[in-house]
């Protein structure tokens, strides 16, 4: 094992740990220029319907509002998960862990069940510029949650076996900063795919 | 037999047949010359699965020389093919698909690998690190541009080529228009070199923030790292945008949506816009690693330090934010009106300011200095006028409302090859002749190299300078023929002889590697150059550490070997300890394997094998998820015999 | 070396003659409308003003390679080491701010006037004539004449042209050299091109945008007359010119090759321009989008005021 340091906490406390904390910092860089043009990508083509719907139209507020809130209690338990980890219990780490997949899980559940509605009311991908770039944004968000679920799992699993230790904390935390952003580009999406479509 | 014709060439012709024939001897050959020599395990312990950032550096060169070879070709093709009116050389299906992977090839398997192989061999050395920041990433990053390069190199033979052009618009790259799967090579290959690529940016901002020997700080880095922290950063920032837009051409053309298409909604302009968007950056990801090359080679054989330091820093930071905001130049013919075109017009024109700065430094870098002629040098001192020729020649085209008579026009063939022939390709030719000892222990024939350089330049003025004329006179780009009563055909023969002539400078490149390898002296010691930079201050060739003491630059400037060997500043305190290295891995080749199929497979819409790749890639990150891979030490005791062996051979 | 510095320093001279004693003859320095004219001019001052920069630039770095070449020094000639100067970087960042700023003035200029209708002919009215391609053809349609031409063009000399661009397919570049720079031509909506002939004659035009196989010979003629023998060229279309149905009009858009014909009727009635509209002079904005949809209504008035136009002006014309 590499040097620990004990003065700072447990997932930066080796060289190799910072450089990945830090290499994914840069990584959410490009994931912000990568929703970014999609989102670009969107404002671009929102009025281009064709011969499709718009998306008032099609947006419901409740399934949407039901997607946001549990995304967002997600975020606030993987918050709970890294404060956990840091004070040492590898239980309530992992009871964090399990509920911020669960809700993650329940969240895709969501999504899987609007896009099945879209198709259903002749908003599938193929039908307009506007519908596609509509569910090419969603479904790159709702991709990366169905990897961030499986990440997590494995980091679970990790823990479980493990314990709590430089290597897992290091996940962990990286993990957290995964997932806290992927509910920082649903707000973006909340606000201005849904709210402002449905005005 | 209807499976296999989906991978038939749909225009086949005699030159595609022959390539077919020699792909397949050449494979054979080289599969038989490695069974026999039993090289199988040694390129798979110290090659495919190295996280040495000098080996994979090297590979990166060897793709790199592999495809300008290629990218040479098309390119004496497309102008024997213009060399006379109403050649029948190739017919116009076959000019548009040779243009097209020339462009590609040139930009993204040629200039990206030279450039990445310089961030690799050099950046750790020049900042005294062991290796990068994720030596495992790095050598993902490298299959992955190799598996994307050759998806991209198999359209030739399987399937067919592109030939929408390297910008590949839409609605012409759609279905309805570019029928065969060549776009889809386009848009797959590219999009696994490109994720590639987004990987060695991460991996080196963080190596060079994060991994910088002590008292290096950042206004002491030396002029390359700077440009490959700040091409870097620009590929963080831009590649995204073409991740992006690849995936909506390969969802239009695949899936069926409407991003691009015509009606329903679809916008071509989108593609345009999202294509130069990264498409700008990228050419100052290529030209800024150029800036630092020659900054490096300048100040070496002037043997004085680079003159204003902090305004070449300075100047690359503000291009690289200019960058970002001129990429409707690309476009001003299409119709966005006065008001816009005059904003990017000036913003365009507004580069040219830190790109003057930089040409002033290089020449106030040579006052007072003590010039000497040597290959890397020539390259330089070519480099000045030519490139400032293509720099003026862009501010010409920066004028909007002149630029619609230029654009699509063979002035604009000329301008950016007259920037990115002297600018980076020089650059790249000057740093490898420059680096060569360091790699692999003797010079290359400094003859031959001068010599390389001159017929170089005469070809280049000869193949280029014609193009300005003919675009004046009206002769549009991308034209599979003219006819006579254009009177364009003796400045296109003339640029066929110069193209003819820069062929023979690359032959001489590679003559001058065979006859240095046969000729050179090889106890060259480890700075043959009298250079300046950290890079010169480790044995040659590099022990696989680098650096048996981390260099500690406290009391030295960016110039910490110069200073060394000049003021004698101590760079190496403390004594020899164990050295903490990477694993070597074969798994992100065999992830690499696994996106070659998955591409390959979705090129054809073959779903099922494509499924399989997919199950590769995740398997191999689920694999890197529960691994415990912390490296390994290599003990005091050998690192001190190795350092013993050098200075053996050194007192030699 | 010497010798290799005059020989760069004679190459230099030879190519800077040859560019500069062939601009005559060149197209785009040969213009024949006003818009070219712009642009001739504005290219010609940049060439001496660039010549110019380069000149400098290369006078600066002979001086330094002959000056301080290591063979014209003494073996133990130590360089010094030199920091940057305050004032000489200001002049290095100064001198070329100053040429981008009164570049920019004159790009902002040249812009505004390219953008619109030349002034020299600005008392009469454009005449308005669609020109859309297709793979790889070019159409023209005249709205106010009510005919259409395939693959060769007439204009009245001395008079303002407003080409309404748009394409049938790929994106496409319309350009006439002598008459002034290009535009797109695109499936989703119409760009404006407004150009002039100074002198009657016979002019080339091509498409100069990459839009496939054919894209070579996707090239058409324009021809320049008086406005009495443009009229008179009209009238005797009308007479002898089949009607352009919509079924032929198919069969036109077919990808191939064409030669030249005419049809009296234009494809805009039964295959009307795309909704959105670019670049016309008065809707320089950014975010087009709703400016785009009020243009497009202005842009169906002045269809319909030009056609009713049309008859009027033809009987006027008749009557003579």
């Amino acid at each position: 094992m590499a040097k620990v340091d004990h003065s700072v906490p447990l997932e930066y406390s080796t060289e190799e740990n910072d450089l990945k904390i830090f290499g994914f910092w840069v990584f959410l860089g490009a994931e912000i220029m990568l929703f970014g043009t999609l989102f670009a990508a969107y404002f671009t083509l929102v009025d281009r319907t064709g011969s499709g719907p718009t998306g008032a139209e099609m947006f419901e507020i409740t399934p949407v509002l039901a997607e946001t809130f549990i995304l967002l209690t997600s975020s606030f338990t993987i918050g709970l998960a890294v404060h956990a980890m840091r004070l040492g219990s590898k239980k309530a780490t992992l009871s964090f862990m399990g509920v911020t997949l669960a809700l993650g899980l329940a969240f895709l559940g969501y999504e899987i069940f609007e896009f099945v509605h879209y198709v259903h009311i002749g908003a599938g991908i193929t039908v307009s510029a506007f519908t596609s770039s509509l569910l090419t944004t969603l479904g790159t968000h709702g991709l990366h949650v169905t990897v961030g679920f499986f990440w997590g799992l494995f980091i679970m699993i990790q823990i479980a076996k493990r314990g709590i230790n430089s290597a897992t904390a290091n996940k962990a935390f990286i993990f957290s900063l995964y997932w806290h952003f992927l509910d920082v580009v649903w707000i973006f999406i909340f606000s201005f795919i849904y709210l402002k479509g449905m005005m | 037999m209807e499976f296999f014709e989906r991978f038939m060439i749909p225009h086949p012709s005699f030159l595609i047949y022959v390539s077919m024939v020699l792909i397949v001897l050449v494979s054979v050959a080289l599969v038989a010359v490695i069974t026999y020599f039993k090289l199988w395990g040694y390129l798979w312990r110290e090659w495919i699965t190295t996280v040495d950032h000098k080996k994979i550096g090297i590979m990166y060169l060897l793709m790199a020389l592999l495809m300008l070879f290629r990218g040479g070709v098309d390119a004496i093709m497309l102008r024997y093919q213009l060399s006379m009116p109403e050649n029948t050389f190739l017919d116009a299906q076959h000019y548009n698909e040779v243009f097209t992977t020339h462009g590609v090839v040139m930009i993204l398997f040629m200039a990206m690998p030279f450039i990445t192989f310089f961030f690799n061999y050099l950046v750790p050395l020049q900042i005294g690190a062991r290796d990068v920041a994720f030596p495992r990433l790095n050598n993902l990053s490298f299959w992955l541009f190799f598996m994307g390069a050759m998806l991209f190199n198999l359209s030739f033979v399987v399937g067919g080529s592109p030939d929408a052009g390297w910008t590949s618009y839409f609605p012409l790259a759609d279905n309805e228009f570019s029928t065969s799967v060549g776009t889809n090579y386009y848009m797959i290959a590219i999009q696994i070199a490109g994720i590639g690529t987004l990987m060695t940016g991460i991996n080196f901002i963080t190596t060079i923030m994060k991994m910088r020997a002590p008292g290096m700080t950042l206004f002491k880095m030396p002029m390359f790292t700077w440009s490959a922290l700040i091409a870097n950063l620009i590929i963080v920032f831009a590649f995204p945008v073409l991740t992006v837009a690849l995936a909506m051409g390969t969802m239009d053309r695949l899936f069926d949506t409407k991003f691009f298409a015509i009606g329903n909604g679809g916008m071509d302009m989108l593609w345009a816009n999202l294509f130069w968007v990264w498409g700008h950056p990228e050419v100052y990801i290529l030209i800024l690693p150029a800036f630092g090359i020659f900054s490096e080679v300048i100040s070496t054989f002037a043997r004085r330090n680079l003159y204003g330091y902090k305004s070449m820093v300075w100047s690359m930071i503000v291009i690289s934010v200019f960058a970002f905001t001129v990429w409707t130049h690309h476009f001003f013919t299409m119709g966005q009106g006065a008001f816009t075109n005059s904003i990017f017009s000036i913003t365009t024109m507004a580069i040219a300011v830190p790109t003057g700065v930089k040409i002033f430094n290089w020449l106030f870098t040579l006052y007072k200095g003590k010039i000497e002629f040597t290959t890397p040098m020539l390259y330089a001192v070519h480099f000045i006028p030519l490139f400032t020729l293509g720099g003026v020649t862009g501010v010409m085209l920066a004028m909007s409302a002149a630029d619609y008579q230029y654009h699509n026009t063979m002035f604009l063939v000329a301008h950016f090859h007259n920037v990115i022939i002297p600018g980076v390709v020089y650059a790249m030719l000057a740093g490898f002749t420059f680096y060569w000892p360091k790699m692999f222990g003797f010079m290359l024939n400094e003859k031959i190299g001068k010599a390389t350089v001159w017929v170089m330049s005469t070809g280049f003025l000869l193949a280029f300078m014609p193009m300005y004329i003919t675009g004046l006179d009206g002769q549009a780009r991308r034209m599979y023929t003219y006819s006579e009563s254009t009177g364009f055909s003796t400045l296109n023969m003339v640029s066929f002889v110069g193209a003819g002539i820069m062929a023979v400078s690359f032959i001489m490149l590679v003559w001058n590697i065979w006859y240095s390898f046969k000729n050179s002296p090889r106890n060259i010691g480890s700075d043959p150059w009298d250079a300046r930079g950290l890079e010169w201050a480790t044995h040659t060739p590099i022990p696989a550490y680098n650096f048996a003491i981390t260099p500690d630059v406290t009391d030295s400037t960016s110039e910490a070997f110069w200073d060394m060997k000049k003021k004698g500043t101590q760079i190496f305190k403390g004594e020899i300890k164990k050295i903490h290295m990477p694993n070597y891995s074969g798994v992100p080749f065999i992830m690499s394997c696994g996106f070659f199929l998955l591409g390959f497979s979705l090129i054809f819409s073959m779903w099922i094998p494509a499924i399989v790749g997919l199950i590769v890639i995740l398997a191999g990150m689920a694999h890197r998820s529960f691994e415990k891979d912390h490296g390994y030490y290599i003990p005091e005791e050998d690192v001190k015999a190795t350092e013993k062996q050098y200075e053996k051979r050194g007192a030699k | 070396m010497k010798v290799n510095f005059k020989g760069t320093l004679l190459a230099s001279i030879v190519f800077g003659t040859l560019l500069l004693g062939g601009c005559d003859s060149l197209l785009v320095l040969d213009p024949k409308g006003p818009q070219a004219e712009v642009q001739a001019n504005d290219t010609m001052m940049l060439i001496f003003m660039m010549s110019g920069i380069v000149l400098a630039v290369f006078a600066m770095l002979i001086f330094m390679l002959v000056k301080y070449r290591a063979s014209k020094q003494s073996p133990d000639y130590e360089p010094p080491h030199i920091h940057g100067h305050w004032l000489v970087e200001t002049i290095c960042i100064g001198i070329p701010i100053i040429i981008v700023i009164f570049l920019g003035v004159r790009s902002i200029g040249s812009n505004y006037l390219v953008e619109s209708a030349p002034d020299a002919y600005k008392e009469e009215e454009p005449l308005v004539i669609y020109a859309s391609s297709s793979d790889w053809k070019w159409h023209f349609s005249y709205p106010e004449q009510g005919i259409e031409t395939v693959n060769y063009l007439y204009i009245p000399a001395n008079r303002n042209i407003e080409f309404k661009l748009y394409s049938y397919g790929p994106i496409t570049s319309f350009w006439i050299p002598q008459l002034g720079g290009q535009k797109y031509a695109m499936a989703d909506m119409v760009t404006t091109l407004h150009l002039a002939a100074d002198e009657v004659g016979e002019y080339w035009g091509r498409n100069a945008n990459f839009a496939g196989a054919g894209t070579a010979e996707q090239t058409f003629d324009v021809t320049a007359l008086t406005q009495d023998e443009f009229d008179e060229w009209v009238d005797e279309v009308k007479d002898t010119a089949e009607p352009l149905t919509e079924q032929k009009f198919e069969e036109l858009l077919e990808p191939g090759h064409l030669g030249r014909s005419t049809y009296t009727g234009t494809h805009l009635e039964f295959s009307p321009a795309p909704e959105h509209n670019h670049g016309s002079s008065d809707s320089d904005t950014m975010d087009h989008e709703n400016m785009d949809m009020e243009n497009m209504n202005h842009e169906n008035m002045d269809q319909n005021e030009h056609g009713d136009h049309q008859d009027t002006e033809h009987e006027d014309h008749s009557s003579h």
